[in-house]
C-alpha cells in the first residue's frame, strides 16, 4: 500500500463510532458505542501524522506512546499495538471507553488545531478489545521475592498497583469490601458504557496469571485495621477511592424517593437491579426523575433512569438534569452529554434546588428550585453561580438523585492516626511515589485526589507500585511516620 | 462461600444459623452486624451478630422470614454456603459499668439483645431484662436471656406466656418502681416497638439506646440508603450506628423509609412463592 502524504492524510475524515440507535438503546442496557470496524480503524490510524514531538502524549496521564501504537494499528499489527500500549497502560479496553479524551490526549492532538483530532480513544478501545479476545501478551511474573503486599481497594488504582507489584515477584493480596472487584468500574459506571464482561475479563486475567489473592467482603477498618495489615504485610497500598456520597443541606433530603447516585447506581449496576425480579435487589424509578449535578455520575444516573422508565415504567416519564451552572461548565465527558441528550434527558441549566417537598406518607412530590446566574469567577476560575432573587419555581418530581461530589470513605482510617489527611478527608501522599505519612503505606487514586478519573487513578497506582518495588528490593531508604 | 454449620428453627418464622466466618469472628463484638447475600442473584441484607465463637471461627445469626431474601435463606441447609458474609460492621455497643440497666427485646430483636445483655452483665451491671413477642410460639431464647439477667420479665401480646401485654408496660413500671435508679435502657426490636420504648423512657430522662434497622445496600457508608434522621441531622446507620439515642430519632421518617420498597418486596415474595410451588409440582411429577 502506497504511503499517503500528510495532505492526503488530513483529507480523511474522522471515523464515526457506530452506535446503537437512540430510540432502541433507551430500552436496553447493552453497550451504546459499538466499536470501530477494522477498515474504519485503519483509516483512522492513517490520519495520524506521526508527529516527531507528539503533543497528544503530553495530554495522557500515563504517557501512552500514542503514535507508536497507532502506527501498529495502521499496519494491521495489533499484537505489536498491544505490546506498545501495555508498557504504559494495562487496561486499554477500559480507558479507550471511559477516558475523557477530549480534555486529555485528543485535546492536544495537532490535528485538532484545524480540524478534528485523531480518535485516539476509539483506536485504543480496538486494541484493548482485540487483546481481550486474543490474549497475546502474557503477564509474566518475576521469581518470587517472598515479600508480601496488601492492596486495599480493587478500583483502577488498586488493580494497576496489584498487577505491577505482582509482576515484580511479590506476593499480593487484594482486599475489597464489596462482593465484586473493580471499584467504580463495577458498581458505578453502567453496563451500557462499560460492559462488566470487559472489566471482569481484565481483572480475572490479571489475577489468574499473576497469582494475586483476591479477598472480597473484606472491609478494612473493620475486619482488619491498617495497623494489623502492617503487622502482616511488608507494604500496604490504599486505593479505597472516594465513595462517600454527599447530599445538599436543604429541607426534605430524607424523604422517600431521594437518594444518592451511589445508591441508585449500586442498585442498578452492582446488584443488577435493572433485571429485578430476576435479581433480588429492587430499584425504584419514578415518572419524574431529577438528577442534581452534571458530571459523569449525573449522566450515568440520568441515562439509567431513562432506561428503567422504558423497561419497568411503560416508557412513561421524564428525566431532568438540574445543574446550577451553564452548559459550558458541564464537567462530564462530551460524548456522555451528547448521548444523554439524544436519549431524551432534559437539561435545566442555571437552576438550583432549594427544597424538596413530600406528602404525608413521606414520599417526594416536588422540588422547589431557584434560577441562577453566573457572577464573578471563583477559586476554580469558573464563574460562580448566584441565585436570582425571587425566581423560585416548583418542579413536580417523584425521584431525586443527588450526583454531587463524593469524598473518601473514612472506614479504612480507623486506628490509623499517623496517616495525615487534608481537610477534605483525602490522604496526603507524595505525587511521584504515593508515599503517605505512615511508614510502609502508599496511597493513590481518588482517595488522594478526590473524585478524578480512571486513568489518573491508574497512573497513581503504577507510580506507587514502582516505589513499593524499589523499597522492597532495598533500593530505597525506609521512612518513619511523620506529621507532614 | 461461607458454610452453614448448624441450623435450627426457633419458631415458625425464625431460624438460627451458625456460619463459618473466621475473619469476622476474630473481630466481632456485641452490637455489630454482617451483610449477607445468599447467591449471585441475592440482595445484600443486614443481620445482627447474635453470637460469635472466636476459637471455632463462627458467627451465629438469627433471621426472621419477612420477605423474599429471608424466606429463601430460611430454605438453606447445613452444608450450603452463603455468597457474601461481610463484617463485622457498625460500632460495637458501648459497654461500661452503669449500675442498673434494662434490656428490652421484642420478637427477633431478642437475638441481637442477647450478646449485649451478656456483655453488660459481665461488666458488672445489674440487668433487668424484658422480652416480649406476639405469642409464646414466637418467643425464643428465654433461658439464654435468663442466664445473663438478674431479673427477666416475659410478656406476650396474647398472654400465652408470661404476663399479657407489650414490653413497654413492664418497662414503665420498672421506671416508676425504681425512680432514678435505671441508668440506661437498651431497646431492640421492630421499629415501632423501639419508638414506643423510647417514648416510655423519655419522661424519666433515661438514656435509651436503640439499634436501627433501616434498609441497606453496601453497609459500608457508600450509598447513604440507610440514613436516618436525628434531631441534629442525618446519619448513616451502617457506619455511624447501628445504635443511637432513641430520644433523638425521627421515628416517623424511619418507619416511612422502611416501607419504600414495599410493592417490589411484595412482588418478589409472590414470584418466589410461585416458583417454589412450581418446583414442588415438578418434584411431585417427577417422582
Ligand atoms: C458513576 C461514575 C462514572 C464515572 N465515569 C468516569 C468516566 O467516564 N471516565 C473517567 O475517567 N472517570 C469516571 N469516573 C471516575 C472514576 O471512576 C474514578 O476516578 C476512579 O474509579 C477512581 O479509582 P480508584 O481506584 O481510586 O477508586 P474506586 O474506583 O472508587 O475503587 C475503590 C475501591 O475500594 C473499595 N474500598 C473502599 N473502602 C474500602 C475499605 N475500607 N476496605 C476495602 N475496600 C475498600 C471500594 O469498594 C472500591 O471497590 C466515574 C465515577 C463514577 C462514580
Ligand atoms: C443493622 C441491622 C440488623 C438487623 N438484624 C436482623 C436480625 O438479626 N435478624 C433479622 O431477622 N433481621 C434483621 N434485620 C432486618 C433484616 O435486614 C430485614 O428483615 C431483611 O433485610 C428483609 O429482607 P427480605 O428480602 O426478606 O424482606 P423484604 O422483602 O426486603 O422486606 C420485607 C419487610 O421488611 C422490611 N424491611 C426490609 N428491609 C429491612 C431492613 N433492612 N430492616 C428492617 N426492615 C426491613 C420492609 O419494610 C418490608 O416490610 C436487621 C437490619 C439491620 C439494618
Ligand atoms: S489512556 Fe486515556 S488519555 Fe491516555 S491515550 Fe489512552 S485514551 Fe488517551
Ligand atoms: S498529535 Fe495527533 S497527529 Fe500527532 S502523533 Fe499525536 S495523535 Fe498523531
Ligand atoms: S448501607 Fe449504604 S451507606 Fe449505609
Amino acid at each position: 500500500m502506497a504511503e499517503l502524504t500528510n495532505k492526503e492524510r488530513m483529507r480523511i475524515p474522522r471515523q464515526d463510532m457506530p452506535v446503537q440507535d437512540a430510540a432502541a438503546r433507551r430500552a436496553n442496557f447493552d453497550e451504546v458505542a459499538l466499536g470501530l470496524e477494522t477498515e474504519a480503524a485503519r483509516l483512522e490510524a492513517e490520519r495520524c501524522l506521526q508527529c516527531s514531538r507528539p503533543r497528544c502524549v503530553e495530554g495522557c496521564p500515563v504517557d501512552v506512546d500514542i503514535p507508536g501504537f497507532i502506527e501498529a494499528v495502521r499496519t494491521g499489527n495489533l499484537s505489536e499495538a498491544v505490546r506498545i500500549m501495555k508498557t504504559r497502560n494495562s487496561l486499554p479496553a477500559i480507558c479507550g471507553r471511559v477516558c475523557p479524551q477530549e480534555t486529555q490526549c485528543e485535546q492536544l492532538c495537532i490535528l485538532g488545531k484545524k480540524g478534528e483530532p485523531v480518535a485516539i480513544g476509539r483506536l485504543e478501545r480496538i486494541v484493548g478489545d482485540w487483546e481481550l479476545r486474543e490474549r497475546t501478551q502474557a503477564l509474566e511474573k518475576a521469581p518470587s521475592t517472598g515479600k508480601r503486599v496488601a492492596v486495599v481497594g480493587s478500583g483502577p488504582a488498586g488493580l494497576v498497583c496489584a498487577v505491577d507489584v505482582a509482576r515484580q515477584g511479590h506476593d499480593v493480596t487484594l482486599l475489597e469490601s464489596l462482593h465484586l472487584p473493580g471499584g467504580v468500574l463495577t458498581y458505578g459506571i453502567p453496563e451500557f458504557r462499560l460492559p462488566k464482561s470487559v472489566v471482569m475479563g481484565e481483572i480475572n486475567h490479571a489475577i489468574e496469571n499473576l497469582g494475586i489473592r483476591l479477598c472480597v467482603d473484606h472491609v478494612i477498618g473493620r475486619i482488619a485495621t491498617l495497623a494489623e495489615l502492617l503487622d502482616e504485610y511488608d507494604a500496604v497500598f490504599l486505593g479505597t477511592g472516594a465513595g462517600l456520597p454527599s447530599f445538599m443541606d436543604i429541607p426534605g433530603v430524607n424523604l422517600n424517593g431521594v437518594m444518592s447516585a451511589n445508591e441508585f447506581l449500586s442498585r442498578v449496576n452492582l446488584m443488577r437491579g435493572y433485571d429485578f425480579p430476576q435479581y433480588d435487589t429492587p430499584v425504584k424509578i419514578g415518572e419524574r426523575v431529577v438528577v442534581i449535578g452534571a458530571g459523569n455520575v449525573a449522566m450515568d444516573a440520568a441515562r439509567c433512569s431513562i432506561r428503567l422508565q422504558e423497561l419497568h415504567g411503560n416508557g412513561r416519564g421524564e428525566v431532568h438534569i438540574v445543574y446550577r451552572r451553564s452548559r459550558e461548565e458541564v464537567p462530564a465527558r462530551a460524548e456522555e452529554v451528547d448521548h444523554a441528550e439524544e436519549e431524551g434527558v432534559i437539561f435545566d441549566f442555571l437552576t438550583n434546588p432549594v427544597e424538596i417537598m413530600g406528602d404525608e406518607a413521606g414520599k417526594v412530590t416536588g422540588m422547589r428550585c431557584i434560577r441562577m446566574q453566573l457572577g464573578e469567577p471563583d477559586d476554580s476560575g469558573r464563574r460562580r453561580p448566584v441565585p436570582v432573587e425571587g425566581s423560585e419555581f416548583d418542579l413536580p418530581v417523584d425521584t431525586v438523585i443527588f450526583a454531587l461530589g463524593t469524598s473518601p470513605n473514612p472506614l479504612v482510617f480507623v486506628e490509623a492516626e499517623s496517616l495525615s489527611r487534608s481537610r477534605w478527608g483525602t490522604v496526603i501522599a507524595d505525587e511521584e511515589t504515593g508515599r503517605t505519612t505512615t511508614a510502609r503505606v502508599w496511597a493513590g487514586g481518588d482517595v488522594v485526589t478526590g473524585a478524578a478519573t480512571v486513568v489518573s487513578a491508574m497512573g497513581a497506582g503504577r507510580r506507587a507500585a514502582a516505589d513499593i518495588h524499589a523499597f522492597l528490593a532495598g533500593e530505597l531508604e525506609p521512612w518513619s511516620d511523620s506529621e507532614t | 462461600m461461607y458454610e452453614i454449620l448448624h441450623k435450627e428453627r426457633l419458631n415458625p418464622t425464625c431460624h438460627l444459623m451458625v456460619v463459618a466466618a473466621p475473619g469476622v469472628a476474630r473481630k466481632a463484638r456485641a452490637g455489630q452486624f454482617v451483610i449477607v447475600r445468599t447467591d449471585e442473584y441475592g440482595e445484600r441484607i443486614p443481620l445482627t451478630i447474635a453470637d460469635f465463637d472466636r476459637d471455632k471461627g463462627t458467627i451465629t445469626i438469627i433471621l426472621q422470614e419477612v420477605g423474599k431474601s429471608t424466606m429463601e435463606m430460611g430454605t438453606l441447609r447445613v452444608g450450603d454456603g452463603l455468597a457474601t458474609f461481610a463484617g463485622p460492621l457498625g460500632h460495637p455497643t458501648e459497654v461500661q459499668q452503669y449500675g442498673t440497666v434494662a434490656c428490652v427485646g421484642g420478637g427477633v430483636g431478642i437475638a441481637p439483645l442477647f450478646p449485649i445483655t451478656r456483655a453488660l452483665k459481665e461488666a458488672g451491671n445489674e440487668v433487668v431484662s424484658i422480652i416480649g413477642a406476639r405469642s409464646s410460639d414466637l418467643l425464643f431464647w428465654e433461658e439464654r436471656m435468663e442466664s445473663v439477667s438478674n431479673r427477666l420479665i416475659v410478656c406476650t401480646d396474647d398472654g400465652s406466656r408470661g404476663r399479657q401485654g407489650v414490653v413497654t408496660e413492664p418497662l414503665t413500671e420498672l421506671l416508676e418502681e425504681r425512680p432514678g435508679q435505671i441508668a440506661r435502657v437498651w431497646a431492640i426490636g421492630p421499629a415501632i416497638m423501639m419508638k414506643f420504648a423510647s417514648l416510655a423512657t423519655r419522661p424519666y430522662k433515661v438514656p435509651t439506646i436503640v439499634s436501627l434497622n433501616t434498609i441497606m445496600v453496601d453497609g459500608t457508608g457508600m450509598c447513604g440508603g440507610c440514613r436516618c434522621l436525628l434531631e441534629d441531622g442525618a446519619r448513616f446507620v451502617c457506619v455511624d450506628g447501628p445504635e443511637f439515642d432513641g430520644h433523638k430519632v425521627d421515628w416517623d421518617n424511619l418507619l416511612s423509609r422502611q416501607q419504600f420498597y414495599r410493592e417490589e418486596e411484595q412482588q418478589a415474595v409472590e414470584r418466589w412463592q410461585h416458583r417454589c410451588q412450581l418446583d414442588e409440582a415438578v418434584a411431585r411429577g417427577g417422582s
